[in-house]
């Protein structure tokens, strides 16, 4: 499904990735790990195709096409979604507005009917209630007011309906309470198929407990420094990411 | 340059104003008199810096005189609401259109009335406030518009009275206007602790090039609220001056919001006193503008007693090679202590060529006040579009939807929902295909 290699970024002229190489395929959860500014975030929003960065060596490949080639809209199109660590709020656009905007375009670049109003509102009720939110929320303009839970909340929201087959989560559990991690994770987890994949961008085990990935990669100074099983995490948690970044460096 | 208007006058007052009280004949007189001193502001005049109005003086529009038929209510239908039983005058090319207008039952003690009937039956409410509000001392469009006091609207709303139904003024000019002047005239009275919402619209039905020289009086009486939408939506090539100037008593409240996207060249003036404690002024506004477009805002809010507030947004979308003029200018009085004001204009350009001039201005002589004010001009937020873009939606329809957003948000602040929606549907459907 997606195939990185040796993928290097700048942004602002700074060296952020410096070669990665990641191969995800469909049905799979990868967790990226690693510590501040280890450059996870970078590497979330290079897939998504983040104009501030700027892809200085390597290739991606994304079901055998180029995926660096794609403007960052025919990437969503295409299937990838990226939960932004900060979701932006647009005053002046209704949640319901935009949702429908970008569901309506997803499904043209398919070649598919652009949905009615009607059936649109049986499908929101149905997702809003996988992310336990209120009516009200559709109504109020996208991510503006919304305390930081209700805006991982809102991202989960548009993942469900948009239904991408590639999810990129960037710090999704980052400020959020236990509720809220339960919630979200919940939202991950039943949108979860053998034909789609995920990738979860965290700093914290504790999302892990919730979604459990098959492969965990830890990123340290723009490289993939150390890949392994769920129980990788489970070190992490214990043993913290120096003893890492010393045996990478020795 | 100014002979023509004055020409104009003489013809006007020989046979175009018949049966007016001597008060008016004789505010006309000393009016025309002032403009003939003041003549036309120049971009010398700190208020006129950034709009000069040669295409004004040069085109010698003389005012007119003789109503024209030929509008129905189809061709008014666009600057309506639906309106149902709202109270609506009709101005037809500067004159009362009776047909077009309809006034629906009004609470004893309310009045909403043409000025010519006025004169007759609320004589005294004409004589203590028809000119001594908007001063033409100073403003020459003023003094123009004074010297022509033909037509317009009363509002007089009694103490303790609150109008359900806006009161709508809707001038509209048509082809028959065409190198035209109309210098409607309206005055608006709230006694204590009134209420009302009074929506004037300025609508062209034609492509000709005319004036519309309007200005409108009012006072807002101790504890009563004033709420007037201006909607300015001249010809293309149309030319609008407007004033709107307000005095506000103790406790009394003013939302002033002016729309405007229409005309070659536009002026709003938003004038305002808050002249007892306790007041609040909310002045906001959007302005559209394409082509050559020149739309230009000056608002000056007065704070003359202490514990009063004020805030002003003013919004504005530039396209084409539009020019938009925001002055604004918050005068807080020694007297004034405890007053509290916010001022902003943000302005998005959408092209190169487009420019705004933005002046917000506090001039502070108390020492117990918290004023700000601020502007900003830019273009759109890339970070936002990013995340559009990032859920499929086109860079076009990302682009469009966030002009649209832009807009909307100072639109939200209309409490009215027939205008309101109705000025978000229009400006949607100006920047977005949908």
């Amino acid at each position: 499904m997606l195939e990185i290699r040796g993928l290097r970024a700048t942004v602002a002229d700074k060296e952020i990735l410096r070669g990665i190489d990641l191969t995800v395929l469909p049905g799979e959860v990868h967790a990226v790990m690693g510590p501040n500014g280890s450059g996870k975030s970078t590497l979330a929003q290079v897939l998504a195709g983040h104009p501030a960065y700027e892809v200085t060596g390597g290739t991606v490949t994304y079901e055998g096409d180029d995926l660096l080639e794609m403007d960052p809209e025919v990437r969503a199109q295409k299937g990838i979604f990226l939960a932004f660590q900060y979701p932006v709020e647009i005053p002046g656009v209704s949640n319901a507005y935009f949702l429908r905007a970008a569901y309506n375009e997803i499904r043209r670049a398919r070649g598919e009917e652009e949905i009615d109003p009607m059936s649109f509102a049986d499908l929101m009720d149905e997702k809003m209630k996988l992310v336990e939110m209120d009516d009200a929320m559709l109504t109020r303009s996208v991510n503006t007011g919304f305390s930081g839970g209700e805006k991982k909340r809102n991202e989960i929201l548009q993942m469900a309906v948009l239904e991408p087959k590639l999810a990129i989560l960037d710090e999704t559990d980052s400020g959020l309470d236990i509720d809220a991690l339960r919630i979200v994770a919940n939202g991950v987890n039943s949108l979860k198929r053998p034909t789609n994949a995920t990738i979860v961008v965290t700093h914290y085990q504790r999302l892990l407990n919730h979604i459990v990935p098959d492969y965990v990669h830890v990123l340290a100074g723009g490289r993939i420094v150390r890949s392994g099983g769920k129980d990788l995490a489970l070190e992490l948690e214990a043993r913290g990411y120096d003893w890492l970044l010393e045996e990478a460096v020795a | 340059m100014i002979d023509s208007f004055l020409q104009s006058f003489d013809r006007f007052s020989s046979n175009g104003a018949s049966a007016v009280p001597d008060a008016v004949r004789t505010l006309r007189l000393s009016a025309i008199t002032r403009f003939e001193t003041l003549g036309f502001p120049t971009t010398r005049n700190e208020d006129w810096h950034f709009t000069s109005v040669s295409p004004i003086v040069e085109g010698g529009f003389a005012a007119l005189t003789k109503p024209s038929g030929g509008v129905t209510a189809t061709h008014i239908a666009p600057y309506s609401f639906a309106e149902s039983g709202w109270h609506t005058l009709v101005f037809v090319n500067g004159r009362f259109n009776a047909a077009l207008s309809g006034v629906s039952a009004l609470p004893d003690g309310v009045r909403v009335l043409p000025i010519a009937e006025a004169y007759d039956e609320l004589p005294m409410l004409v004589e203590q406030y028809l000119g001594k509000i908007a001063s033409f001392d100073a403003h020459s469009f003023t003094a123009l518009n004074t010297a022509f006091i033909n037509d317009g609207a009363v509002v007089h709303v009694g103490a303790d009275i609150e109008v359900a139904r806006p009161i709508h003024l809707l001038f509209v000019s048509d082809a028959s206007a065409t190198l035209g002047a109309v210098h409607p005239r309206n005055l608006i009275v709230l006694d204590q602790f009134a209420k009302a919402t009074v929506i004037e619209s300025y609508a062209g039905l034609g492509d000709g090039a005319y004036l519309t020289n309007a200005v409108t009086e009012a006072t807002v009486g101790d504890g009563a609220t004033l709420t007037h939408l201006k909607l300015q939506r001249e010809s293309p090539a149309a030319f609008h001056v407007g004033t709107l100037d307000v005095r506000q008593a103790r406790d009394s409240h003013l939302f002033s919001f002016s729309f405007a996207t229409g005309g070659s060249l536009s002026r709003t003036n938003i004038y305002t006193q808050l002249r007892g404690e306790g007041c609040g002024a909310t002045l906001n506004g959007l302005y559209l503008g394409d082509g050559d477009q020149h739309i230009d805002h000056q608002t000056r809010i007065e704070h003359v007693e202490p514990n009063c507030y004020s805030r002003e947004l003013y919004k504005g979308i530039l396209d084409g090679s539009a020019h938009g003029v925001f002055n604004g200018k918050v005068y807080v009085h020694p007297e004034a202590q405890k007053t509290d004001g916010k001022q902003t204009n943000n302005t998005l350009l959408l092209s190169e060529r487009a420019q705004i001039d933005t002046k917000p201005q506090l001039e502070i002589f108390a020492d117990d006040v918290k004023c700000t004010h601020g502007a900003t001009v830019g273009r759109l937020d890339e970070t936002s579009l990013f995340y559009m873009k990032s859920r499929g939606v086109n860079a076009r329809t990302a682009r469009e939807l966030l002009t649209y957003a832009f807009a909307a948000d100072v639109l939200e602040t209309i409490e009215l929902a027939e205008v309101r929606e109705g000025l978000e549907s229009a400006t949607l459907r100006r920047y977005t295909d949908g």
